[in-house]
């Protein structure tokens, strides 16, 4: 479906966009952001000049972002998003030589006062470029073995650049993320359960081969994944952050200890507490109703991105809105699932929530996308 | 190309299939996560929230400030004092405290090797651990880094209690000292007092210090304060001041203590004052002394090395550790054992040629011409030892040690000191017990004159003397009163020896004295309302070989130190109404009568005058010297009026 196809009459033009779109996103969206700054004060000791004032900048430069994305036409995107995912590979590459030259792990590109990290960047161009296949491929062809090799080669091709930087956690989001735009688009499921039963015999045989000639990993690997299984092991090395995370979730009871009473994030026990571990905050001081109340708001934004998905007749934007909501699920699911010890530590912010400028940036461009889908969507 | 609208409606329903199972998938992933959450959150909050308390809460001792000790009239002899020091964090001075501390020995000295020395161990210890940069400054020191502190970062100014001795080392052996708790201290103490796994704690070592060490500990206050996790102070939540340890207050006499230190010099002597009625202990002193300040505050290993190597033994308490045989102070014992068995009366006279021949061997009285005829009280007043070998062959050891013992020898007396000696009141069961031999006769008539097995503390002496003046089993006490609750003093029972004995004895410690040939005639007190009865004893430390025999008996003067005979007096004062005991041991000191007796009389004029003795109580010929010797000491004066200077 090209754009001609669009029923241009229908959609919306000009400044009118604004009564499409989708408000009540932006609505749940601000309100997390607001959780975020209250979270931030309270880390920062009732400071706003810590955290609180740089991430409330970052949110308005964000919002204009994405209200900005929503006026762009749905076809633009699709148009660029060859161009998009290639640009974004290219400056893989140069991250990954400068990383090499600056004999460290570098994953940013510095272009005047903006720093780009292009990892990031892959996640959405990835999704685009995605979708963009999906939208072309006639839907017979979907489940065909050389069909599907080809969105697995664009998946695994910035995924291994990502690797080399190394960063475990962004190239498993981008495999993810690939996956739930495949997903989406029909792709049979016996794929998927094939790569899951090879993944899960994988870490079997890895677990098995430990004491044995053929072991697979090292000591210190199968320590951290003891680490992992069991944090007490070893309580002020490794196991330290989770325990301590684990402490403060759990001693935030029904209500919670109160705002700016968490003793563990204040006494500084928590690592990271303005960043990754920003929930256990929220947990310690506000309880099991403001933890289940920011789980309710990300329910809620997911739903109206849904629903929105299904509502839409076009495939493309069907497909960006699943695969961006999916990738922003990942990112909150990822980030409470370690915090509460069900996952190995590995550094990944809570979105909307956590203090980081890239984070949020590329949530905002990715939920501009969604708006714009909403927008544009043939009526 | 364009899609038909029938590929849009296939497209359509499968993106709402997949948008579904994706929506599923979500939904039971959040339901997971908020089950884990309610779990943590509701089910096992409590736990969790015991846990974070543990974290953050932590309970900080105070070391309780420890009990005063005073002498009985009120002054102090172990207090307390301001200790200032400085400490500096490493994290606090942002991690390089070179120029801190280069900046700090422009304030107080500090030589370079010393900073040398500090940058090492900051090396070594954690970022966040205070290491003590310089101990024991003066108030200027501490003020002028107090007020420098903005350009000292991580310095920390603190200001400690610490013991002190302010007597030194009169009270040295009496008090012991404290020391920090080593891993030694904590595994013999049943399940010990938190408060001594502070650093920098003190805990009483040896002495009084040692012994009433609970008395004086006092309890731990504690603060509860919320650390971060690096065990960083946050804030202080409540704090509960310790109690101080009891104040004791010991039966000594600090001015009294320090005369006879001053009195017996760089002799190593012992001299043990003691109340004849109510066994309290006035002086109980040990010389050569050391300071116990030093071993509070780390003694240098030379110092401590020049106190060990020191033939005079400054670090033993001689007069309750150490035990010597009481020559002829121990004849009081063996007479009365004839007198009370009925072996002889105070009339009953043996005759002194010189010596007594036993079995082939000849025991040789201390005069070798001999006495001629003696009784009971010349027997005293001469020191005859022919007579108490004769008396000795009819009485018996066994009657002699149970004498011995009823005196206060060869028992353990209880005092909150270190290592009371036992003695030893030798007797046949003993010596099979301890040498697995029979006793023979020969042991009793060495024994008889306080040689041989016989071996008995100044401590022993004293009450031995006191005893004999009183009649009464008087104990020693030490402690007078603690946190001014006054001890009781026990009403001794009558000793199990009959008046008419002691009363024999006694006259015969008179003669000593006082009669025209009394060996201590020269040590008299010449104050009729002072009179002192007393004996003499000179005990031999060595065997004489054949060789020496045969060269003939070898002046005192001509032996090296170390193998001179020790000096012993015994006596009390006034002989009506005796008030003190006291005895004397001078080492390797010679004769008792000239090395011992006259520093015990000026001792015990001390004490009974409450202040330097009069020259008009010491025989003339005395009196010039006694002065000299007062012009060269440098007395303590207790400042205040002393009140309550009861000798009661």
């Amino acid at each position: 479906m090209s754009y001609l196809d669009y029923q241009v009459a229908q959609v919306p033009t000009g400044f009118r966009k604004v009564l499409y779109i989708n408000w009540p996103l932006v609505l749940l969206i601000t309100a997390v952001c607001c959780i975020g700054f209250l979270m931030l004060y309270s880390v920062a000791g009732g400071r706003m000049d810590t955290w609180a004032e740089p991430q409330m900048i970052r949110f308005a430069i964000g919002m204009v972002v994405m209200l900005g994305l929503a006026f762009v036409p749905m076809w633009f995107w699709r148009g660029i998003s060859v161009a998009a995912y290639v640009v974004c590979f290219l400056m893989l590459v140069a991250v990954d030589m400068f990383g090499v030259i600056g004999m460290g792990a570098q994953r940013w590109i510095d272009i005047g006062p903006i720093r780009i990290q292009p990892s990031e960047l892959m996640k959405i161009a990835l999704v685009l470029l995605l979708a963009a296949y999906y939208d072309w491929l006639p839907l017979t062809r979907v489940s065909r073995p050389l069909w599907v090799l080809v969105p697995v080669l664009l998946i695994l091709a910035p995924t291994a650049l990502v690797l080399m930087q190394p960063d475990l956690g962004t190239s498993i989001m981008l495999v993810a993320g690939g996956g739930i735009v495949m997903f989406a688009a029909g792709v049979s499921l016996w794929y998927f359960g094939a790569v899951i039963g090879a993944a899960v015999g994988l870490v079997v045989t890895i677990m098995r081969s430990r004491g044995t000639d053929w072991q697979l990993l090292r000591d210190y690997q199968f320590r951290r994944i003891d680490t992992f299984l069991d944090p007490t092991s070893d309580p002020l090395g490794a196991g330290y952050n989770i325990i301590q995370s684990q402490i403060a979730l759990g001693s935030g009871g029904l209500s919670g200890r109160g705002f700016m009473q968490g003793t563990q994030s204040r006494l500084n026990f928590l690592p990271e507490k303005h960043t990754d571990f920003i929930f256990t905050v929220l947990s310690e001081e506000f309880g099991f109703i403001g933890a289940s109340s920011l789980l309710v708001l990300y329910m809620l934004i997911l739903g109206f991105c849904i629903y929105s998905a299904l509502t839409n007749r076009d495939r493309f934007a069907s497909l960006i809105t699943l695969g961006i909501s999916g990738t922003f699920f990942l990112y909150f699911a990822i980030n409470m699932a370690t915090v509460m010890g069900l996952l190995p530590a590995k550094g990944s912010p809570l979105p909307l929530v956590s203090y980081g400028g890239t984070s949020l940036m590329i949530l905002m461009l990715g939920f501009g996308l969604v708006q714009s889908a909403h927008v544009h969507r043939p009526r | 190309m364009k899609k038909s609208q029938r590929e849009i409606m296939d497209s359509s329903r499968q993106i709402t299939r997949r948008g579904l199972l994706l929506a599923g998938i979500q939904i039971g992933t959040v339901t997971t996560l908020a089950l884990k959450m309610r779990s943590m959150q509701l089910d096992h909050a409590e736990e969790y929230r015991m846990l974070a308390d543990g974290n953050s809460i932590k309970i900080r001792l105070l070391p309780p400030s420890r009990g005063l000790i005073l002498d009985r009239t009120g002054i102090i002899i172990a207090g307390n004092e301001q200790n200032y020091r400085v400490t500096l964090t490493r994290e606090e001075a942002g991690g390089d405290v070179e120029p801190v501390l280069r900046r700090l020995s422009q304030l107080i000295p500090m030589t370079e090797a010393r900073i040398a020395e500090l940058m090492e161990e900051f090396g070594r210890r954690s970022a966040i651990t205070p290491i003590v940069l310089a101990d024991r400054l003066s108030w200027e020191q501490f003020s002028a880094i107090a007020v420098n502190a903005p350009s000292l970062p991580g310095v920390t100014p603190e200001s400690a209690l610490s013991r002190a001795y302010p007597r030194a080392g009169d009270f040295a052996h009496v008090m012991g000292y404290v020391g920090p708790v080593s891993d030694y201290d904590l595994s013999r103490i049943e399940d010990p007092d938190p408060v001594l796994r502070l650093p920098d704690f003190q805990l009483g070592k040896i002495g009084v210090e040692g012994r009433m060490e609970e008395v004086l500990r006092g309890k731990a206050g504690a603060r509860r304060v919320e650390v971060n996790s690096q065990g960083r102070e946050m804030r202080q939540l409540s704090r509960q001041e310790g109690e101080q340890g009891a104040t004791l207050q010991l039966t000594v006499d600090a001015a009294l203590q320090n005369y006879a230190a001053q009195r017996m010099g760089e002799e190593s002597a012992a001299a043990v004052v003691m109340d004849c009625q109510t066994g309290e202990l006035i002086s109980i002193c040990s010389s050569p002394s050391f300071d116990p300040n030093k071993f509070v505050r780390g003694i240098s290993s030379p110092e401590y090395r020049a106190l060990m190597d020191h033939d005079h033994r400054p670090l033993a308490d001689k007069t309750v550790q150490g035990v010597y045989p009481p020559g002829s102070t121990f004849k009081m014992v063996t007479l009365m054992a004839g007198l009370e068995a009925g072996v002889i009366n105070a009339g009953t006279r043996y005759y002194c040629p010189g010596h007594t021949e036993l079995g082939g061997r000849r025991f040789h009285c201390w005069r070798r011409g001999g006495h001629g005829m003696v009784d009971a009280i010349k027997s005293l007043e001469e020191s005859c030892d022919v007579y108490y070998y004769e008396l000795a062959q009819r009485v018996g050891i066994d009657r002699i040690a149970i004498m011995a013992r009823k005196l206060g020898l060869g028992v353990r007396h209880d005092l909150p000191m270190s290592a009371v000696a036992v003695g030893i009141a030798p007797d046949r069961e003993w010596k099979m017990a301890r040498h697995g031999q029979n006793w023979q006769v020969g042991d009793s008539l060495n024994a008889s004159i306080g040689q041989g097995f016989v071996l008995a503390s100044p401590l022993q002496l004293a009450v031995m003397t006191a005893r004999i003046a009183s009649g009464r089993e008087v104990r020693p006490q030490l402690v007078r009163s603690i946190d001014g609750v006054r001890q009781a003093v026990p009403d001794y029972p009558a000793l199990d020896i009959s008046e008419a004995s002691l009363r024999v004895a006694r006259l015969g410690m008179d003669a000593v004295m006082n009669s025209a040939r009394g060996t201590a005639r020269s040590s008299r007190i010449t104050r009729e309302d002072w009179r002192m009865a007393g004996k003499t004893g000179t005990s031999q430390v060595r065997n004489i070989t054949a060789a020496e025999r045969a060269r003939g008996v070898i002046s005192n003067d001509q032996l090296p130190w170390a193998r001179r005979d020790h000096a012993l007096f015994v006596a009390y004062a006034p002989y009506e109404a005796p008030k003190y005991a006291i005895s004397l041991v001078v080492e390797h000191g010679g004769g008792g009568s000239t090395a011992a007796a006259p520093i015990a009389r000026d001792i015990l004029l001390f004490a009974l005058n409450g202040g330097l003795p009069p020259l008009d109580a010491v025989p003339s010929e005395a009196r010039a010297g006694l002065e000299a010797r007062h012009e060269a000491m440098q007395l303590f004066q207790p400042e205040a009026p002393r009140p309550g200077r009861s000798r009661a």
